[in-house]
């Protein structure tokens, strides 16, 4: 029967993933699923890190977007919640990382809402991956969209850390794990301060020091920016949902630290 | 010689079919969407704990519905997939509970005048409302007929008599809590039998929350909200 498939709506289906929904109505953006011409320089998302803490995890990034040298916008998010229970953070080059990032928050929560129920943590991750690899033309142009994915697992009642790679490669973090152009300094600030069961507070502290690391080395990262008053978004994962920390709160850390700066001079 | 065709005349065919449909719903359990001072309160009288009728549409949408439950199962999927649709290519704030009430009217409209078996479904979308927007319930009935309700639905089972008692003990939009001791009575009273919280389902479209407002009132949450008797 033609009306019991539901045409009216949508095209027939019997999926509970939304990507499959939007692949067939044909609304699936170009620059997730085909080959796009390599544009020269684009904003790109620098940094962004998530590390474990006793029974959580938090997530924060930087807020500026780099086209080459110049500054592309100061006050992006990178770090978007997905569902009550995780966020995702995107470096790369924004546009398409930004749409990604959206999309995969409307498949989990399509699918949650089909299915009554969430898709596991590992279920998440792996869609996220397969996000991942049908945007592989894309990187192999030039625009790399690498996202970190950082969730509170209820099964195990601890926070998970997922990497990826432009392929669509899926690694599990145990620790701590930073992604982007200042990446590679703010890992190296977290290998110094990670350690086994941080609490909430003392891993918040750790993420804004390893940004502010990272601004100070990277060139395309933002660090706290006391004349506008923005500064990096940090969320946490745990037993109580995703929280955002204020920018108050942030504020307030960067500019004690900053006088800790100074006084050793 | 060849046998006579039959004649059969279009009022006698939508007759029947209407009978054919009003007689399936009746056969169900009921449910009802209320409006409470807290959001929207949705509830079913439905013993099983894992096939729901009542469910998550959008941000501030819900859905309840009532029938054969494969087929408003259908259509409950359908819905999701539509209002995700339009949020995902416009934006979030474009999904309406209006609109999509529109389409399952188009959609149960077609289904009960083309189609040999009209579906036997009566659903129901509410959508909280914020920032000065009236809260919405629409119901939709087996043949696509849609009403605006301005302050509950009752759909399902013995609908009339359900909505008639809840008219009467409802002056004004009662608080959460009210409303739950008040439904629970009702259905038991209609149903002739005790009603034990584990028997209804029961979700709220919270209006003060933000982002995804719909949660599922647990059996716990339920019986305090009820006064304490399981």
């Amino acid at each position: 029967m033609d009306t019991l498939s539901f045409r009216a709506f949508s095209p027939p289906f019997d999926s509970s993933s939304f990507v499959e929904v939007l692949r067939a109505s044909g609304r699936l953006p170009a620059a997730l699923s085909l080959e796009v011409p390599a544009i020269g320089t684009l904003p790109h998302a620098t940094t962004v890190l998530a590390l474990r803490y006793e029974g959580g995890v938090v997530m924060a990034g930087d807020r500026q977007a780099s086209e080459g040298y110049q500054v592309a916008s100061r006050a992006i998010s990178k770090v978007l919640p997905v569902d009550r229970s995780s966020c995702v953070a995107i470096a790369g080059a924004a546009g398409p990382a930004l749409e990604m990032a959206r999309l995969f928050r409307v498949e989990i929560e399509h699918y949650e809402k089909l299915e009554g129920v969430m898709l596991s943590t590992p279920g998440k991750a792996n869609k996220l991956a397969q996000m991942v690899r049908e945007a592989l033309p894309m990187a192999m142009q030039g625009l790399v969209v690498v996202p970190l994915f950082a969730a509170y697992d209820p099964e195990s009642r601890r926070g998970r850390i997922y990497k990826y790679d432009p392929a669509g490669g899926r690694y599990e973090e145990e620790s701590y794990h930073a992604n982007g152009s200042g990446g590679l300094f703010a890992r190296n600030a977290l290998k110094m301060l990670y350690r086994e069961g941080l609490s909430r507070d003392e891993a918040v502290e750790a993420a804004l020091r390893a940004l502010y690391e990272a601004a100070d080395e990277d060139l395309g990262t933002g660090g706290p920016d006391f004349v506008r008053e923005i500064y990096p978004t940090v969320f946490t994962m745990d037993a109580d949902g995703v929280r955002e920390q204020t920018q108050d709160d942030v504020a307030a850390y960067y500019r004690a630290f900053v006088v800790g700066l100074r006084k050793k001079e | 010689m060849a046998a006579l065709p039959f004649y059969v005349s279009p009022e006698q065919i939508m007759q029947d079919k209407a009978e054919y449909a009003r007689k399936g719903i009746a056969r169900g359990r009921s449910a009802v969407v209320l409006r409470v001072e807290e959001g929207i309160l949705l509830a079913a009288d439905n013993p099983s704990a894992g096939l729901h009728k009542i469910s998550e549409v959008y941000d501030r949408i819900a859905f309840a519905g009532v029938g054969k439950y494969s087929e408003f199962e259908n259509l409950r999927k359908a819905g999701i997939r539509h209002a995700d649709l339009k949020g995902y290519t416009y934006s979030r704030e474009d999904v309406t509970a209006r609109s999509l009430a529109n389409a399952y009217s188009q959609l149960l409209g077609t289904a009960f005048s083309q189609e040999m078996k009209p579906l036997e479904v009566e659903i129901v979308l509410a959508e909280v409302g914020y920032n000065g927007r009236s809260d919405e319930i629409y119901r939709v009935s087996y043949d696509g007929s849609i009403f605006d309700e301005p302050l509950f639905a009752a759909v399902g089972g013995k609908a009339e008599p359900l909505a008639a008692l809840l008219k009467e003990r409802l002056p004004e939009i009662p608080s959460l809590s009210r409303g739950v001791k008040l439904l629970k009575e009702a259905f038991a009273e209609i149903s002739g039998a005790t009603m034990p919280l584990s028997q209804i389902e029961a979700g709220l479209l919270e209006r003060a929350s933000t982002g995804r407002v719909f949660r599922r009132l647990g059996g716990d949450e339920l019986a305090a909200l009820s006064g304490g008797q399981p």
